[in-house]
């Protein structure tokens, strides 16, 4: 912050040079020039305006983040746009592309598998990774395996439950 | 009133999905900072370092030096703003103290304490710049640990006339319990970043989209502040991230987003990071002490309650925290007193529940080591103490099921299997322990206003200020206008929190349900009474001798309550009007009744499993029996409480905002070392509504929802605890080490 | 954040060399630790390296019948490859115990040698920090120090080490293979990460211009009885206030071989060779258990608030070896502490 001898130097360092990206966002493939700190996260919602991706703690300890890079579930925050330069990247958008819902979105709404719905786009592709991996199959294994998610307004047993109902699992 | 009649489908008691559902599945909803503009600008917040003190000098001149950097504001440079603390305290403010007034001046109240503002074109290089500006501070002696003020606190609520002689009686009681016990700091973490959007255009109002539960409070607030007409400020808000009481006072960051716009005159974005938000309100650290003395049968002879909570240096905020325990529970003797303690600390502020989350905790845990000490089973214990009537007003309620709570819970969760003893019951290598408390909360319904708007096609728009923060309040609103309006629940259209809205207060305190309904059911009777007088003005009207009271809305009709196959409908009756909408705009109105008490009850069942040598904790089964009257929707109801029982686990078992008293500092100020519930750590819940019907509350019979889930969930958790170990853990959280005995004061 | 130039290498050739052409360079592959500490501007490198596509991302069997784990591979397809799974399973536990799936998608191997403590005090750039600003002194020796280091800790640094999948490899006596302008050489797993005597700015004993390119672990996996139990504040998602990796050899209830390794207790996972060497030889029983778990906490000296991390990591081994014994390790997914 603002320590003195923890920051020395009185003239900030110059700016690097923006790089040109290119990620495939739910199928559409996107150019944009970023600085190479800017997260994919940031990269998403400030440059190509897919807001839907939310920002919970910026530092990987909540999972609100939680996008599909070439099918796996990752943290958006802790990668940088230019380290995804040429992958796949699905967010919320893109599961209900051609407006039918995905599976696991309408699992979302019947199970009221959230309230204020903030960390739902992170649950949601979480659980679509998780069920993609195929690992998780019990409800001890779904509630251990969709803890990156945090959800304040305590949604868990209903997530679960609508995670079960899309794997077509017996709820 | 107008509820459906028996032909149409009820939407009103019905489960039904959130309108809003298929918006925050789809990641269309958008939050305060997700509307994206073009030019907007990127806020960066500098914080103080020290807990009090002030600020000799700040030095802005490295951060203005990095490229995209367009302003940096401080107390030196900051746009005028009013002066006075009237003008700073907003609908929520304590009524004591001075307003905390960001980059006012040269005084640094807190740690964290927002010192500077660092505009620039993108979020990295104004979090850049922000770290290259520097500050000399002169710094002065602070206290920030209750422990050390508890001799200090002031008195701010104790009852206007005392109950008997509460201290004689417990000396002369025949048993007694009495002890202290700890909530420490907590804070809300609601997973949406607190963030404003203030989109500037020329000439036009300043269009502030602000993460609150309260639009018109935060408009209200910065017209104040910044000194503008009500028309040059518009707050919207129309999806929340949850809040917990955390937005129901406007928090620095739209202050300093609009004070960016105003002085960029350009769009300003600021989204304050995870670790900023510890800078904010919390649940106040409280120290409570209970002594109860009882008669061997079990009854009460005298309770007291002392709490100490926590404000800031500036500001006095508490609420309720000890007159539960004298309302609850018959006892011819009872005496409360509140007292808070001022820390250079932020101003403490309402958490889910305030004051009853925690007094009650503290109240239901001591009950529950009275009943160890009758050797008395706890549900019979409180039912000897079960008070009919609201014991410190000494009303009637409208009405209280508390004693159904107790049975259905039990029986839902098996309580009669229970064998007394501590550790008496194993699974394995676990010892398994069954608790229970008792909850309260109250039923408050405030004045909104709602607009309506039905088009001749049979659709609805609704509009009101109110905002939904999560618990529903879309869905609620669309199922009682649909219902009202007798039509399908596809063809309601809800707009909600927006400023310009009609009136609506902060949702909070749970109650927004009952008055927002009732407000539309107002709203939809005139339209009503708009549609029959022109229905009446139709040749050869069928309802052309009918009065108000017989006719009502069903299927998109206009019809006879008697006979339903009588009526006209909308759409005929506006043709023929030459109308193409009926708007309609009112209050609703709830009898005034100093007559009766008016509250929510609660009897929460826990099972925890406990490792027995390693203290590890898991909370296995819960079932939370609630009285809150009708319940409207119970789909979304049971999320609600089963919701509030996750934040009830958390409470008991992991939330600590951990100071380093001697930095006076927050050390766990992220989300991944400030403990909240993950997935793993929830297992069954079960909500069940008992049946509590309401005649005199309001006319649909309902209460709010929002706090009561919480409240006894911690002491419930805790007295399972000690009932599988022996061990008796009076400071929340419940952490393995206290459960072993090993815990050192920090 | 401060700001950085950014490049990619070419090969490990390339990454050494831009390395040792850089002085305020890092790597950068999974970027799960890194970014998150440059954020709260305790990392503060000039240039980020780029070795995320480096082809060091497979897993392959070695001439002694061990195994050689790319550094790139991710943390959770090394949880889940079928030679882990079925040879190595106590890695494989212990991987799955740290962090969420998200974090284990992205985290590489070798970048979770390198994971930094979680001392609240190290983040907190407001705060002073012998770790992150050598000099300035230590605020968790004073502080609060719950979930500090009980061995192996100096006057100068207190923190704990914060890694699971550490742990088992230390068990595991895995082998870190490393290149630099020098050439490559190996280290042995315990001489890896370092104690935090008078420079604990500095963890381990990879030179600044080396790169980690593997992971060995030897032939003996210990597949049958081993157990990973960590122990924390909620049940996910969460670091480890003690956890321990147990992994035996039982011959008609004789331990033949044992190996004991703690996390969440130093700053470094903490074996001791007097404690395993105790339990060869020895039956698998409590009493052989609780004696190995007294000579490894003998030197224990806890800090003013985590006196109970002694006792717990005593009962804890104690457990962990008896789930060992038993072959009936530890799941993470079913909480029930067996």
């Amino acid at each position: 912050m603002q320590d003195g001898a923890v920051h020395p130097g009185a003239s900030p360092s110059p700016l690097p040079e923006k790089v040109s990206v290119t990620l495939i966002v739910n199928g559409i493939e996107r150019r944009f020039s970023v600085l190479p700190w800017v997260s994919l996260l940031d990269a998403l919602r400030d440059h190509l305006d897919l807001t839907g991706t939310k920002k919970g703690c910026d530092h990987g300890q909540c999972g609100a983040c939680t996008v599909l890079v070439d099918g796996r579930r990752i943290n958006s925050c802790l990668t940088l746009a230019v380290m995804r330069d040429g992958a796949h990247v699905t967010t919320i958008e893109g599961l209900a592309a051609n407006g039918a819902l995905d599976p696991l979105q309408q699992a979302f709404i019947d199970h009221d598998a959230f309230q204020c719905g903030y960390c739902t786009p992170g649950q949601i592709c979480s659980g679509v990774g998780l069920i993609a991996e195929g690992r998780a199959k019990t409800a001890d294994e779904i509630r251990e395996f969709m803890s990156g998610n945090i959800c304040r307004c305590g949604a868990y047993p209903n997530i679960v439950s609508a995670i079960q109902q899309a794997m077509g699992a017996k709820p | 009133m107008s509820t459906p009649n028996n032909t149409a489908k009820a939407y009103t008691g019905t489960p039904t999905s959130r309108v809003d559902g298929r918006a925050k599945v789809t990641g269309a909803a958008k939050y305060a900072g997700d509307f994206n503009a073009g030019g907007l600008a990127y806020g960066a917040v500098v914080e103080a370092t020290i807990a009090r003190g002030r600020i000799a000098r700040i030095d802005a001149g490295e951060a203005l030096r990095v490229p995209g950097v367009l302003d940096v504001i401080t107390h030196e440079n900051r746009p005028r703003v009013a002066d006075s603390d009237e003008a700073w305290r907003d609908d929520l403010a304590p009524e004591d103290g001075s307003p905390f007034r960001p980059l006012y001046d040269d005084a640094v109240k807190f740690n964290q304490q927002p010192i500077a503002l660092v505009l620039a074109e993108e979020w990295e290089i104004a979090r850049y710049a922000a770290s290259l500006v520097r500050v000399d501070y002169e710094k002065q002696p602070f206290v920030t640990d209750v422990y050390r003020r508890r001799d200090d606190a002031i008195v701010v609520e104790k009852p206007d006339k005392l109950r008997g002689d509460a201290a004689k009686a417990f000396a002369a009681a025949e048993v007694r319990h009495e002890a202290d016990y700890f909530i420490p700091t907590e804070h809300h973490n609601p997973m949406e970043l607190f963030a404003t959007t203030a989109m500037w255009e020329a000439g036009g109002p300043l269009t502030v989209y602000d993460k609150t539960q309260g639009v018109q409070n935060v408009q209200q607030f910065l017209c104040g502040v910044f000194e503008k007409k009500p028309n040059e400020i518009r707050v919207i808000s129309p999806y929340v991230g949850g809040a917990f009481g955390a937005g129901l006072r406007p928090q620095y960051q739209v202050v300093l987003a609009v004070m960016g716009a105003l002085k960029l005159q350009r769009s300003v974005r600021l989204v304050l990071t995870r670790q900023q938000m510890y800078g904010l309100g919390y649940r106040p650290a409280t120290i409570e002490r209970l002594a109860l003395g009882a008669r061997r049968d079990g009854t009460l002879d005298a309770i007291t309650h002392e709490a100490v909570g926590t404000t800031s240096q500036f500001e006095e905020f508490s609420r309720n925290d000890t007159g539960w325990s004298a309302l609850l529970y018959a006892s011819p003797n009872a005496r409360y007193e509140h007292r808070v303690a001022h820390l250079d600390v932020p101003t403490s502020c309402d958490m889910r529940a305030p004051g009853a989350a925690t007094g009650v905790y503290a109240l239901e845990s001591a009950m529950d080591e009275l009943a160890v000490a009758l050797k008395m089973d706890p549900v019979e214990l409180r039912l000897r103490c079960y008070s009919e009537r609201d014991q410190n007003e000494d009303l009637p309620y409208t009405s209280k099921r508390l004693r159904e709570c107790y049975r259905e819970g039990a029986a839902a969760f098996g309580w009669d299997r229970r064998k007394p003893e501590p550790r008496a019951m194993r699974d394995g290598k676990a010892l398994v322990g069954w608790g229970m408390a008792s909850g309260v909360w109250e039923a408050l319904q405030v004045p909104v206003a709602v607009r309506i708007a039905m088009t001749a096609n049979g659709h609805a728009e609704v509009s009101c200020a109110a905002s939904d923060i999560g618990t529903g309040t879309y869905t609620i609103m669309a199922q009682v206008a649909a219902d009202s309006l007798g039509l399908p629940i596809e063809n309601i259209t809800i707009h909600l929190a927006d400023s310009t809205l009609p009136s609506a207060p902060v949702e909070g305190g749970s109650w927004m349900a009952a008055s927002a309904c009732h407000a539309v059911i107002a709203t939809a009777g005139e339209v009503r009474s708009e549609l029959l007088r022109r229905a009446k003005l139709m040749k050869g009207s069928p309802l052309a001798d009918a009065v108000e009271e017989d006719v009502t809305l069903s299927d998109g009709k206009l019809v006879s309550r008697r006979q339903t196959d009588r009526g006209v409908s909308i759409s005929d009756i506006m043709r023929h009007a030459a109308m193409e909408r009926i708007e309609k705009e009112k209050t609703n109105e709830f009898a005034q009744d100093k007559a009766h008490a008016r509250n929510t009850h609660s009897a929460v069942f826990v099972e925890v499993k406990v490792d027995e040598e390693l203290g590890v904790v898991r909370v296995t089964r819960v079932v939370s029996a609630v009285a809150a009257g009708r319940v409207l929707n119970p789909k979304t109801a049971r999320s609600q409480v089963m919701g509030a029982v996750v934040g009830g686990i958390g409470m008991a078992l992991h939330e600590e905002t951990i100071y380093d008293h001697g930095l006076g500092r927050i050390i766990n100020h992220d989300i991944a070392e400030y403990h909240v519930p993950v997935n793993a750590d929830i297992h069954d819940i079960e909500v069940i509504f008992v049946d509590e019907p309401d005649a005199l509350i309001n006319p649909l019979g309902m209460k709010g929802l929002g706090e009561i889930g919480i409240v006894g969930v911690a002491a419930a958790v805790a007295n399972a605890v000690y009932h599988a170990t022996g061990v008796r853990v009076r400071d929340l959280p419940i952490t393995l080490d206290k459960v072993l005995g090993r815990r050192q004061a920090a | 954040m401060i700001p950085f130039q950014y490049t990619k290498a070419s090969d490990v050739a390339d990454a050494v060399r831009l390395i040792a052409a850089n002085g305020g360079a890092k790597f950068i592959a999974g970027g799960t630790n890194l970014l998150d500490l440059m954020k709260d501007n305790v990392e503060r490198p000039t240039t980020l390296i780029d070795i995320s596509r480096l082809p060091l991302n497979s897993v392959e069997e070695t001439a002694s019948g061990g195994l050689r784990i790319g550094a790139l591979v991710p943390n959770a397809d090394l949880a889940w490859h079928p030679l882990i799974e079925k040879r190595y399973p106590l890695l494989s536990s212990a991987i799955l115990a740290g962090a969420s799936q998200q974090l284990r998608n992205m985290a590489s191997t070798g970048g979770n040698l390198l994971q930094r403590t979680r001392c609240a005090y190290f983040y907190d750039t407001a705060t002073p920090c012998n770790k992150r600003q050598p000099g300035s002194g230590c605020s968790a020796v004073n502080g609060v120090n719950r979930g500090h280091a009980i061995l192996g800790a100096s006057t100068s640094c207190i923190a704990t080490h914060p890694s699971d999948m550490c742990v088992a490899l230390a068990a595991l006596d895995a082998t870190v293979h490393v290149t630099g302008a020098k050439g490559a050489r190996a280290i042995p797993f315990a001489d890896f990460h370092r104690l935090p005597g008078d420079t604990p700015h500095i963890d381990t004993n990879l030179a600044p211009d080396e790169i980690i390119t593997a992971i060995e672990v030897p032939a003996k996996g210990f597949a049958t009885h081993y157990s990973y139990l960590k122990i924390r504040d909620r049940m996910s998602y969460a670091f480890a206030l003690v956890s321990v990796a147990a992994a035996l050899e039982i011959k008609n209830g004789t331990i033949e071989e044992a190996r004991l390794a703690l996390g969440g207790v130093a700053h470094k996972p903490w074996r001791d060779a007097g404690a395993e060497a105790a339990l060869r030889g020895q039956p698998a029983e409590d009493a052989s258990f609780a004696r190995a778990a007294d000579l490894l906490l003998r030197d224990a000296r806890p800090q003013a608030h985590n006196d109970f991390k002694v006792d717990l990591a005593r009962r804890a081994i104690i457990r962990t070896l008896t789930q060992a014994a038993h072959g009936t390790p530890q799941s993470q997914s079913n909480k029930t502490i067996q």
